[in-house]
């Protein structure tokens, strides 16, 4: 016994709980043990992408026709052509605009939707089917409806998008909604909680992950949705290039497109991940 | 039993009115959960009084209707017929005056330690400074110093556990419900929190109801203990007379002790044919 309580005695210099917690100590830990997995991982896909391109270029011409599978070093051209001569930003500025506007209207229109919805059990239940069936419908198919509705202008591009967010955000949120703890909703009615404190300080935080996760899978559609609409009818935009370029028989030209677009797509995957990132500390508490 | 009439010197004033002056009367409840074509009772004409200031334990096997009964008590669920009083009105509802410590963790897996902790008073409207000094002294009265801002899930059970307890705490609730606070902890640890329990409960004028199934636990911290049997049967009503402080070492040679604990383990054995 008086061993024990001397070396607690000693330690005491940390950070110690009362009895029984853990104890918190500074870890040395050098750039290999901090940032070694990370460096290694990002080594590789370099060194993938390097090799992946190198292959291509010497490939195209002697074996592949360029004519059909383009070439790095073509594609390198006439992404600097579009550069200097302005098509490229102009058409891209385009793109991200409508990407954005359908992304932010669809979330937004979504989230609203599904927290004014969602809690009131009957009326979900009432209207689940026919939610389910509209999402259900290819956001392609709406296309030529849309051009009926609102003219071959960005309006078009930024609802089709709009659309494809709305209904994973908004199903997404309402099973957020659904899946918080009612042991969560009886602690607050336990320190006498309004519905007011109930849907504020439980709900809204607790169907966050639902929200989120809704954001996260939309923003892909939202550039599918953009780019779709460009490719049935437009005169600009990154869908439009494509169309055009291949049109011309330009692989070039649809290439140096695609890999604008894919981008685009990894820059909105990190805004997602800085999404994640912020709310994944707390997440799980099933333990 | 033989004992059950010999008034103890610890349990407040002289009980003399016996059915009155109960801080929680509970009058023939029952509690039944619809279940297809059928109804399945949880709980049949359970009648209870409850002394201002007394530890009460309920002792029973798993399935007695335990939980059922505090779910009732804390008026988080409604009696399907029968009654609860509390100070003598109806109980319609939760109260801030009954602090309820769930058999689960409830706590608020996006808020951090201080931010549980003080939840019961920002729910009232307190200003930020007081709720959040009083949410830190609980903290350190629990043992939590130091984890102020770890999250739910970065802490051990046990640590989730007396976070809890500071929750309820941080109420000032003058009566405590525990449904086996202590059961998924280990020894060492559960001694420590019951310890923590009575400290809290000693000297306050609190009234506690303490669910388990587990005989000495009863034994520790009980002025009485009632063994409950099948949808809320009561087997046995015993006050324990054991002096306190009650030390978990020597207490469990009291030859008192033996003899409750033989009498209670075969209520409960009792109970379960």
């Amino acid at each position: 016994m008086t061993a024990t309580t001397g070396a607690v005695a000693g330690a005491g210099a940390g950070t110690e709980a009362g009895a029984g917690g853990p104890l918190q100590v500074q870890a040395a830990r050098g750039f290999r043990d901090k940032h070694g997995r990370t460096t290694t991982v990002w080594a590789w896909r370099t060194a993938l992408l390097v090799a992946l391109v190198a292959v291509w270029q010497v490939l195209s011409g002697p074996v592949l026709d360029p004519q059909y599978v383009s070439s790095p070093l073509g594609i390198w051209d006439r992404l600097a052509d579009w550069v200097a001569d302005g098509t490229l930003w102009t058409n891209t500025w385009i793109t991200i605009q409508e990407i954005v506007l359908g992304f932010v209207l669809g979330a937004g229109a979504g989230a609203v939707l599904a927290y004014l919805i969602a809690p009131i059990r009957v009326v979900w239940t009432i209207l689940d089917p026919y939610v389910m069936a509209l999402y259900a419908i290819p956001k392609v198919a709406l296309a030529p409806l849309f051009i009926v509705w609102f003219g071959i202008g960005t309006d078009m591009k930024v609802l089709l998008a709009a659309v494809s967010v709305f209904f994973l955000v908004f199903i997404n949120t309402a099973a957020g909604v659904h899946q918080v703890d009612p042991a969560l909703i009886d602690a607050v009615r336990l320190m006498n909680g309004s519905r007011r404190d109930i849907a504020l300080k439980v709900v809204l935080p607790a169907s966050m992950t639902g929200l989120l996760t809704g954001l996260r899978v939309s923003i892909p559609y939202a550039l599918i949705g953009a780019v779709i609409g460009e490719l049935v009818a437009s005169n600009r935009g990154l869908g439009f290039l494509i169309s055009d370029s291949s049109a011309k028989f330009d692989t070039d030209g649809v290439f140096a497109t695609l890999l604008v677009l894919s981008a685009i797509a990894m820059v909105l995957n990190g805004l997602v991940g800085l999404i994640d990132a912020r709310t994944s500390r707390w997440k799980p508490l099933d333990a | 039993m033989s004992a059950t009439t010999a008034p103890t010197p610890a349990p407040g004033p002289a009980t003399a009115g016996t059915e009155a002056d109960g801080v929680l009367e509970v009058r023939d409840l029952a509690k039944h959960f619809p279940k297809g074509d059928q109804d399945l009772v949880a709980l049949r004409e359970f009648s209870i009084t409850v002394r201002p200031g007394q530890f009460l334990v309920l002792l029973g096997r798993s399935g007695c209707g335990k939980s059922t009964l505090l779910n009732l008590m804390a008026g988080l669920t409604r009696p399907t017929s029968g009654q609860i009083l509390y100070r003598g009105s109806a109980l319609t509802g939760p109260s801030t005056e009954i602090g309820y410590l769930t058999q689960h963790d409830t706590l608020m897996p996006w808020r951090d330690v201080t931010r549980n902790v003080e939840m019961p008073r920002e729910l009232r409207g307190q200003d930020k400074r007081s709720r959040r000094q009083e949410a830190q002294r609980l903290i350190e009265l629990v043992g939590l110093g130091g984890f102020e801002h770890h999250f739910p899930r970065e802490l051990s059970g046990g640590m989730r556990r007396r976070a809890s307890l500071a929750r309820m705490l941080a109420a000032d609730p003058e009566t405590l419900l525990l449904d086996e606070p202590f059961g998924a902890l280990d020894a060492q640890l559960r001694t420590e929190l019951q310890g923590e329990l009575l400290r809290l409960w000693q000297g306050t004028g609190r009234t506690v109801v303490f669910v388990t199934h587990d005989i000495e636990e009863a034994l520790l911290l009980a002025d009485r203990v009632v063994v409950l049997g099948p949808v809320g049967s009561v087997l046995l009503d015993v006050e324990v007379d054991l002096a306190r402080p009650r030390d978990p070492d020597e207490v469990r040679v009291d030859p008192r002790f033996v003899a409750l604990h033989k009498s209670l383990s075969a209520a409960l054995k009792e109970g379960a044919r």
